[in-house]
């Protein structure tokens, strides 16, 4: 027995043994603690921090504790899912025309205006949100707190999300199909929407699920520039009701959250398979999604 | 049909940067005239009657007032405590999270073989859970009669229930590595995968062991994907005031985020505010500095 195990531990060949036993304790470490916050959300009875039986008690059961019936708490996840919508419409388009624009530009201008692009993703959120609060307050103050300046804010954040992705992409497929486009008569609008859009749909798909995903996790952006309950977004929710909410409903708010967000995200991810599938591109689709994490 | 023309490259130039301008017009408007909000409230000054900021749109009108107020408070005040708190927690959290994110990085890159696909999807799985609901999770965990009490009580490690969510660091930090650990392993991941596995065979080949070829190659390769990875956890985390909100509630672990939201967004002096403001943002500008230096320092190195 000694003498086996001493024979697989010491064996230079074989995977190192110990690193196996450490990712899946990780993996353990990082997923159990959200299955247990799940897990409470069904309880039937009031506990936070033990099991109590199952029910749908948080979800719609009780009559005014529950996420259906407490207005602040589905109030709070219509306000996340707006935010996210409006910040995939806008970013995705603006983000895409940037990227395109900032990679084929080669004027004096783009180095400087793709600088400022980075600047955004090493910019603390909490930098960034004192100062938006301050301009709405003190310059713009047309924009009103709340969903408008919100949505704002979490546009602003995520347009460099979509310039690397796509920009990525851009850099591998290279200049020749609009050129080709452009020697066979369709002007510079036309190449960029006949011939380099569709190649860029994998591209768009992966941003449009970054930045909904970035999206709904924001807190401070979210915080900053709310104002008040009415605007409160989940995870802003979940800050001011953490520490004393009496009831598993937050957590049932928290998990209902989880699910939308990876039913949508899923649908998406199912959708660029689709089309990776249909171009013939071959590679993992996880593994791509692992690297286009501009992180 | 029209003769197609002969495209001129400053035609081009401007029809891309035409394509570029919204998106640029936004970021002046919505990135780069809001810091220059911050500096002119950081440097206005107060109505003394409603105690609003008083903006000095003029650089050479500047008052230095509020600066020194919050520079008097950061050398030796009590700013200065709280922000060498802030870089403890920082400094702690950053190395435990590596000390969690490389090997398993490393695991799942070299010897991930067919299980590849699942154990990514595990290290993907945390960006889809919100930050603040993972912070949740630990407040269940955590709790008096929570299940991180009853295993300690069970294993024998602890006599009696401990309070973990009442201003204590150790909580804090276990906030910082479990909400910022996975995006250190995505982007060390995705660099190790890309290492060429022909330079470990050779590295064998001559005779090193694996653990002198990880040594010898693997790790000194990886230097600039480290420090990469430490400054994308570490920037957001300088500005955190939430995690230690939600796990510790206490003044004892306040973070320098936390001061910033007190001023900006609870206090009547939010020029001090926008001052700290300014100096996270000073001090983050040079800790990226000194990071460009060092990945160029060790690009250069690998390069001899």
């Amino acid at each position: 027995m000694t003498t086996r195990f001493r024979g697989w531990w010491a064996n230079p060949w074989g995977k190192p043994r110990f690193l196996v036993l450490f990712t899946v304790l990780y993996l353990v470490w990082s997923i159990v603690p959200i299955l247990v916050a799940i897990r409470f959300s069904f309880n039937e009875g009031r506990s936070r921090s033990t099991g109590q039986g199952w029910s749908l008690r948080w979800y719609t059961g009780d009559p005014e504790l529950s996420v259906l019936h407490d207005p602040n708490l589905s109030s709070a996840l219509s306000q996340s899912l707006k935010l996210a919508a409006i910040a995939v419409l806008v970013t995705v388009p603006l983000g895409v025309a940037l990227a395109i624009g900032l990679t084929r530009w080669r004027g004096r201008g783009a180095g400087a205006a793709r600088g400022m692009s980075l600047a955004t993703l090493v910019t603390p959120e909490i930098v960034m949100g004192t100062a938006l609060l301050l301009v709405f307050i003190h310059v713009l103050s047309f924009v009103e707190l709340g969903t408008q300046a919100q949505a704002i804010g979490h546009i602003t954040f995520s347009l460099a999300f979509v310039l690397i992705i796509v920009r990525a992409r851009l850099l591998s497929i290279g200049p020749e199909y609009e050129e080709a486009a452009r020697d066979l008569g369709a002007s510079a609008w036309q190449a960029v929407r006949l011939a380099l859009l569709p190649l860029l749909v994998p591209a768009i798909v992966a941003s449009a699920i970054v930045v909904f995903a970035i999206s709904m996790d924001d807190f401070v952006i979210s915080h900053f520039l709310s104002s008040g309950t009415t605007t409160d977004t989940v995870p802003v929710r979940i800050y001011s009701t953490g520490r004393t909410a009496p009831t598993p409903a937050l957590n049932a708010l928290a998990s209902l959250t989880l699910g939308v967000t990876i039913l949508i995200a899923g649908i998406a991810f199912l959708l660029w398979r689709v089309v990776r599938a249909r171009r013939g591109a071959g590679g993992s689709t996880l593994q791509e999604l692992a690297e286009l994490r501009p992180e | 049909m029209a003769e197609p023309q002969p495209v001129s490259p400053r035609r081009g130039d401007a029809f891309w940067a035409g394509l570029a301008l919204p998106g640029v017009a936004w970021l002046c408007l919505f990135f780069l005239l809001p810091f220059y909000v911050v500096l002119c409230i950081a440097f206005g000054s107060v109505d003394p009657l409603f105690l609003t900021p008083r903006p000095e749109w003029n650089p050479l009108a500047w008052s230095t007032a509020s600066f020194e107020f919050t520079l008097e408070r950061l050398f030796g005040g009590s700013f200065g405590r709280v922000f060498l708190r802030t870089f403890a927690y920082v400094a702690i959290a950053t190395a435990l999270s590596l000390l969690i994110a490389y090997p398993v990085a490393y695991y799942v890159a070299r010897y991930g073989g067919r299980w590849k696909g699942l154990l990514l999807a595990g290290l993907i799985a945390p960006f889809f859970v919100s930050y603040l609901m993972r912070m949740l999770a630990w407040i269940n965990l955590l709790q008096d009669d929570g299940w991180v009490n009853d295993v300690l009580l069970w294993v024998g490690i602890l006599d009696a229930p401990r309070n973990w969510l009442d201003g204590r660091a150790s909580s804090v930090i276990l906030g910082l590595v479990y909400g910022y650990v996975p995006f250190m392993i995505l982007p060390l991941y995705a660099f190790l995968d890309r290492i060429d596995r022909s330079q470990l065979e050779a590295a064998r080949d001559l005779g090193a062991s694996p653990f002198q070829a990880f040594r010898l190659v693997t790790l000194p390769l990886s230097v600039p994907a480290i420090l990469a990875s430490i400054v994308i956890i570490a920037l957001p985390m300088f500005g955190d005031y939430y995690t230690t909100d939600l796990l510790s509630q206490s003044p004892t672990t306040s973070m320098i985020g936390n001061q910033i939201y007190l001023y900006i967004l609870g206090g009547q002096q939010i020029p001090v505010g926008a001052a700290l403001v300014v100096c996270l943002m000073l001090f983050l500008t040079l800790l990226l500095g000194y990071y460009v230096y060092a990945t160029a320092r060790a690009q250069r190195r690998l390069g001899s």
